[in-house]
């Protein structure tokens, strides 16, 4: 239908938009200290089909609970969702019981404390924003519930990010990894300031964060081997989950859309060529 | 012709001619959608995106109405409240999703039909008022999308609402008590939120009558068509059911499986990351980038600064800010003016070897203020933001009145169907 000048039209614009896209793939690293760029990770929960992995969600856990929650809330996500990577309905109880939460007030009109139940939310490190901020040189360690969708390499947008990085659609979590297992020695010349980490994937390079894992700092129950990198791959698992639950369900819906609207489509299609034979 | 033998047939029935005679909605119907409607029939596949902008209105609405029986809209509560839709409502992540990325696909639709009439010269006369409608639209559509985006409470939330709504204090005299009216008070905080939530509910419904109007002003004189040359009898046009019901529900098609692939496998690509974190209004983001769709306006802002060629002549008046403003709101508003602005009496740009290539440098300017409006003012982007400005307003204002005196359109064709039969190209 299309005449030809046209045609070469957009194709002209699919060229600026393209040439667009290079040029900003060549952009400089954001002025703000030009952060290392986050290799791309293998996710399982990457692509059409993708899927988290139970087992590694479930040490991820672990290790948030025994490391990263010593400072890291995760007010978004309440026992009963741990169902969603494995656990059964009895482990999240277990789970949940180990925590109390204060309740109330009773008839009596008082508060009490009792046993979390899996509609109670993960527990806080601290009572709130403002203790979190006093025992952590006045800056509190942000909420872990979102972290991997609210992290793209410094703040930028996802499709610039995407952009940069061809199958980026997980930069998130490729950041996360990259910053768990980014931290070493500064390059020489570089003034570490006072309570701060060197960590060449952090916005600046330095983070507040000390390095949290350390080789085998948490054993997990089904024998995996508790490397740095292991830990780190389980835990961005975990979080990558936290923040988009609804991940798996969303995919496989969508791959269902996808095929009835191609199908509806192409009849729409032949239905339209049909229509329009006899219009000369 | 067995169409129309149908539509009798359908006429004759008891119930619809009851109806029809109290209220002759059945014809009303057939007169703008049906095949009482004539449509020019050489009209491309560009002839689509009003439908389908139209489609994402509906898709905005709808998921808009449910989202707003989940939102809470409290500074404190927001935030957790759209988080609760994600994960703890049934469907909600697929609403939210479709709300979202449907904002995005609503300005992609609207942005090509808008230079599909810049290139066909669709705005001219007789479709002034429909075109300058249109451009209301536009601005309606700006509106409702920046309070929209501000109902989340994230980060860029926040931060693009503190930044957008101080713009209006650069306006002499009554700036501040603008801002302080937009605010409700004198930071941005929940009665801002609060009112934000209202008229973004309001204004979709504003649109959607624009819409109407919009549409009402088109069937007076029928579609403009890629010739631009106006139809001359029943031997230009063919009914636009089934014709075009079928063409654009076929584009429809082809418009909601690009949309599901984003809503499904991508749905944060059109987002900043920033906005999924809750707003705090002691740490300023490193970057405050609007949506996209805003872009080209802010790169327009932006290249306002004090040492810019276009601000010298009104330094002596105002301010680089509200110089910035003006040019911003001006960009837009500018394009209603386009009918006059364009002094060529041929329509069609296939016709206009000239002016066909404005356009798509038109086209490719625009595109670069967008990656301006990305990118912080540093280095190389702001100097390319002023001279991408100052080549958006040119056109506008210097390129298209000459061009239409001085270029040598090609000879038209007769009719719509002498073109068909006989390409010109």
């Amino acid at each position: 239908m299309m005449k030809p000048t046209i045609k070469t039209a957009f194709a002209a614009v699919l060229t600026a938009g393209a040439v667009a896209a290079l040029s900003l793939t060549s952009a400089p690293a954001q002025a703000a200290g030009a952060a290392h760029k986050p290799a791309v990770q293998d996710w399982t929960f990457k692509g059409l089909f993708g899927t988290y992995d139970r087992a590694s969600a479930q040490r991820g856990y672990k290790v948030y609970k025994e490391v990263c929650s010593a400072c890291h809330s995760m007010n978004l996500i309440k026992f009963r969702n741990l169902q969603d990577i494995g656990f059964s309905e009895a482990q999240t109880k277990a789970l949940a019981a180990e925590y109390e939460i204060q309740d109330g007030p009773n008839d009596d009109g008082d508060m009490f404390a009792r046993k979390r139940t899996p509609s109670d939310p993960l527990p806080s490190p601290f009572a709130n924003d403002k203790a979190a901020a006093a025992a952590n040189n006045g800056k509190a360690p942000p909420d872990l519930s979102l972290i991997t969708k609210a992290r793209a390499q410094g703040g930028d947008s996802v499709i610039k990010v995407s952009m940069k990085h061809p199958d980026g659609f997980t930069i998130g979590a490729d950041y996360v990894y990259a910053l768990l297992t980014g931290y070493g020695e500064p390059p020489a010349g570089f003034e570490l300031p006072d309570g701060g980490s060197y960590n060449k994937y952090f916005p600046g390079g330095v983070i507040a964060m000390a390095n949290p894992l350390v080789e085998d700092g948490v054993e997990f129950s089904d024998g995996t081997k508790a490397t740095v990198a292991q830990q780190a791959h389980d835990v961005t698992t975990f979080l990558a989950w936290a923040a988009e639950p609804e991940l798996e369900e969303r995919k496989r819906l969508g791959i269902k859309v996808m095929l009835f609207l191609l199908v509806l489509t192409g009849m729409l299609f032949a239905l339209k060529r049909k229509i329009w034979s006899d219009v000369h | 012709m067995s169409e129309q033998q149908s539509t009798s047939k359908f006429m004759q029935n008891g119930v619809v001619k009851w109806i029809e005679h109290r209220m002759p909605i059945f014809s009303f119907i057939d007169h703008s959608v049906g095949s009482g409607y004539p449509a020019p029939k050489n009209l491309s596949y560009w002839w689509n995106f009003g439908s389908l902008a139209g489609l994402a209105l509906i898709i905005m609405i709808v998921s808009g109405i449910v989202l707003a029986m989940h939102y809470t809209p409290h500074t404190t509560l927001a935030f957790n409240s759209v988080e609760r839709v994600m994960r703890d409502v049934n469907g909600g992540w697929l609403i939210r999703y479709l709300h979202m990325n449907g904002a995005s696909f609503f300005f992609i639709a609207v942005y090509i039909h808008i230079f599909r009439g810049l290139y066909f010269g669709s705005y001219k006369n007789p479709r002034e008022l429909l075109w300058i409608i249109g451009v209301l639209i536009l601005l309606a559509m700006m509106a409702t999308a920046f309070m929209g985006y501000v109902l989340p409470w994230g980060q860029m939330s926040y931060w693009g609402a503190t930044v957008i709504t101080n713009l209006f204090s650069a306006i002499p005299v009554v700036g501040d008590s603008i801002v302080t009216l937009l605010w409700g008070g004198f930071v941005v905080d929940n009665p801002t939120l609060n009112r934000f939530f209202s008229l973004h509910y309001l204004l979709p419904f504003v649109i959607l009558g624009l819409v109407v109007v919009h549409i009402w002003a088109l069937h007076t004189f029928g579609s403009n068509n890629p010739t631009g040359v106006d139809v001359k009898g029943p031997q230009d046009t063919i009914p636009f059911h089934p014709y075009f019901t079928i063409k654009d529900l076929f584009g429809m098609g082809v418009f909601l499986l690009i949309f599901s692939f984003f809503v499904f496998f991508a749905p944060n690509y059109f987002g900043e990351a920033d906005n999924y974190i809750p707003a705090n209004a002691l740490a300023t983001p490193p970057h405050i980038v609007p949506e996209w769709y805003f872009l080209p306006s802010y790169a327009i802002l932006r290249a306002f600064t004090n040492d810019f060629i276009l601000y010298w002549p009104v330094s002596w008046l105002m301010t680089a800010k509200l110089a910035g403003v003006i040019a911003m709101f001006g960009s837009i508003i500018l394009l209603a003016l386009v009918p006059w602005l364009d002094t060529s009496k041929v329509r069609s740009a296939r016709f206009r070897p000239i002016y066909k290539w404005f356009f798509w440098i038109f086209v490719l300017d625009w595109i670069v203020l967008g990656m301006v409006g990305a990118h912080p003012p540093e280095g190389i982007w702001v100097l390319l933001g002023q001279i991408s400005t100052i080549y958006y307003f040119a056109h506008l204002l210097v390129i298209l009145p000459i061009l239409g005196v001085i270029e040598r359109p090609k000879a038209l064709p007769e009719s719509i169907s002498a073109s068909v039969t006989q390409p010109a190209e």
